[in-house]
């Protein structure tokens, strides 16, 4: 089966001053897929990940080379607004970060700041978001109280659903579960699985069983460099690198 | 044994350094107390002077410092707030923020008579202010400036990186989420700085010396180009000038009792938002 690319990297290099982070990276996000990034800590994909949204842009001194294209369209143009490619591509983050608001205004921030006013849309959409994150049996009756009052796990599904309503075609986690707890990252990971029917799918981890679990495809990063790309079930039965293997049978990292 | 004698000792140093830190502070209550309060009644808060300041009221020295305040306050605090926005959100890190920042907080060192000086010279004669409400108002709004700039910067830091990052993930501004959602968390944290300033500029006498306190005027100011008078001017004036030392100096003393207690008030509602802030997020 051929699968549309909905996310390309072409050559990428990307630097932090002069330390060279990511060195020639070219990779395939498959649509309606979900891709694991795995590798050691400081192997550059939570900062190859970043590029994606053109999180990047908020560190200064660094400097791309190469493009990243989006539906076949390069977001690091002149022409394209940062802005609009966050809109289509959302990002859920390593520790949830609700805003310290109420549970109904995280989620509609992201309509109100983008234009919507239609109120019952707004309504609607919150409710619809937050099914959708699996989170709405456990709030609905408490829309109106803070955020911050929620445990870490339901958090989190908070801020995915907030990504999920400002309606996104994909989404990066960089690392959703580092902060939780096994009974969370499960709920997570299911809600990982039955997202990709509508979006396609990116997940920085760290956690090798959870790479196994929810992706289809796994990238192998080490010291700035791709080492391998291919299907998860292939990368983690027959690695083709001998560093891809040494990793995911725990010899370092 | 020897190490717990020293401690001891060491622990009974820290003590007497703080018993004799309250005991000033307590001292400065009870004796600015113990001599204003003969003196306050309502006639005192809501009269006008009389008898060549010997009866009657500080009314319009209330009012003035309420005026002179409030007009501070209006003037430094969008000034202020800008000025921090730019130099924490948007200004490149680098060595020309630095310098902002230094010369910044050397602004907060000036001598405050300094200021005083300044507003005479460009307030006053330059722009022709005048003595008035409007002067003393732009020259202690420039003096706490860099205390507004720096209590908002501190606040705007303390908002974390993260919730910008959502912000801007959804799709946001830069200056979206800076209005929705780093303002509101800093909120507190500025008016802490807001209301501390208050407090400075309250209790200022060397800036409205020369820029907008009257030892006298009949009844209360009529405009913003009206000279004032103003608490702790008055308190100064009562002290030094007139032909009756002895019943000025009670009024002296309840004037200061009613800016002291002005000022209480000010940092008591600072106290209270500090700690619903820490209630919010602890």
């Amino acid at each position: 089966m051929d699968k549309r690319t909905k996310i390309k990297a072409e050559n990428v290099d990307f630097f932090y001053g002069k330390t060279h982070a990511l060195k020639n990276i070219n990779l395939k996000f498959y649509e309606n897929q979900v891709t694991a990034i795995i590798g050691p800590s400081g192997c550059g994909k939570s900062t190859f990940i970043r590029l994606l949204n053109r999180m990047n842009e908020l560190v200064p001194h660094t400097n791309l080379t190469g493009k990243i294209l989006l539906d076949g369209a390069d977001i690091f143009d002149a022409s394209v607004d940062a802005v609009e490619v966050r809109k289509r591509v959302g990002m859920v983050f390593q520790k949830p970060n609700p805003f310290p608001k109420s549970i109904f205004d995280n989620i509609s921030y992201g309509l109100t700041v983008n234009g919507v006013k239609d109120k019952n849309f707004i309504d609607d959409k919150v409710e619809e978001s937050l099914k959708k994150a699996a989170l709405w049996q456990e709030v609905k009756d408490r829309l109106h109280e803070s955020a911050l009052k929620l445990s870490g796990g339901q958090q989190q599904r908070l801020c995915i659903a907030r990504t999920l309503a400002v309606e996104s075609e994909t989404i990066l986690f960089d690392e959703p579960c580092a902060s939780l707890d096994p009974i969370s990252t499960a709920k997570i990971e299911e809600l990982i699985l039955e997202l990709k029917k509508d979006y396609t799918i990116v997940i920085v981890t760290h956690n090798m069983q959870q790479a196994a679990r929810v992706s289809d495809y796994t990238a192998f990063f080490l010291m700035g460099e791709l080492i391998e790309f291919g299907k998860t079930q292939e990368i983690f039965t027959a690695p083709k690198d001998d560093k891809t293997e040494a990793y995911i049978t725990g010899r370092f990292g | 044994m020897k190490n717990h004698i020293t401690q001891k000792l060491g622990f009974l140093g820290l003590f007497l350094c703080i018993s004799i830190t309250l005991l000033f502070l307590g001292a400065i209550i009870f004796f600015i107390t113990a001599r204003g309060i003969k003196v306050i009644s309502w006639e005192f808060l809501t009269q006008v002077p009389r008898s060549g300041m010997t009866a009657g009221g500080i009314a319009p020295a209330i009012v003035g410092t309420f005026y002179i305040t409030l007009g501070a306050i209006l003037f430094a605090l969008p000034l202020g707030l800008a000025c921090a926005i730019y130099l924490c959100e948007y200004s490149p890190k680098g060595i020309v923020v630095n310098i902002i920042r230094i010369s910044i907080n050397n602004l907060a060192g000036v001598p405050s008579v300094v200021f005083g000086l300044f507003g005479l010279a460009v307030f006053v004669k330059y722009f022709k202010f005048g003595v008035s409400i409007l002067s003393g108002s732009l020259t202690l709004g420039i003096l706490v400036l860099p205390l507004i700039i720096s209590s908002t910067q501190e606040a705007l830091l303390a908002v974390p990186q993260s919730i910008r990052e959502a912000s801007l993930s959804l799709g946001a501004t830069k200056w979206k989420t800076i209005k929705n959602i780093v303002l509101p968390t800093a909120l507190p944290g500025i008016l802490t700085g807001v209301i501390l300033s208050i407090g400075r500029v309250a209790g200022e006498t060397a800036p409205i010396l020369f820029t907008a306190a009257a030892f006298y005027t009949r009844g209360f100011p009529k405009s913003a180009f009206s000279e004032v008078m103003a608490l702790p001017y008055h308190i100064y004036a009562l002290m030094t000038e007139g032909a009756h030392p002895d019943k000025q100096r009670a009024i002296a003393y309840g004037c200061s009792l009613v800016l002291l207690l002005m000022v209480l008030c000010i940092s008591g509602i600072a106290i209270f938002i500090r700690q619903r802030q820490k209630g919010l997020h602890g």
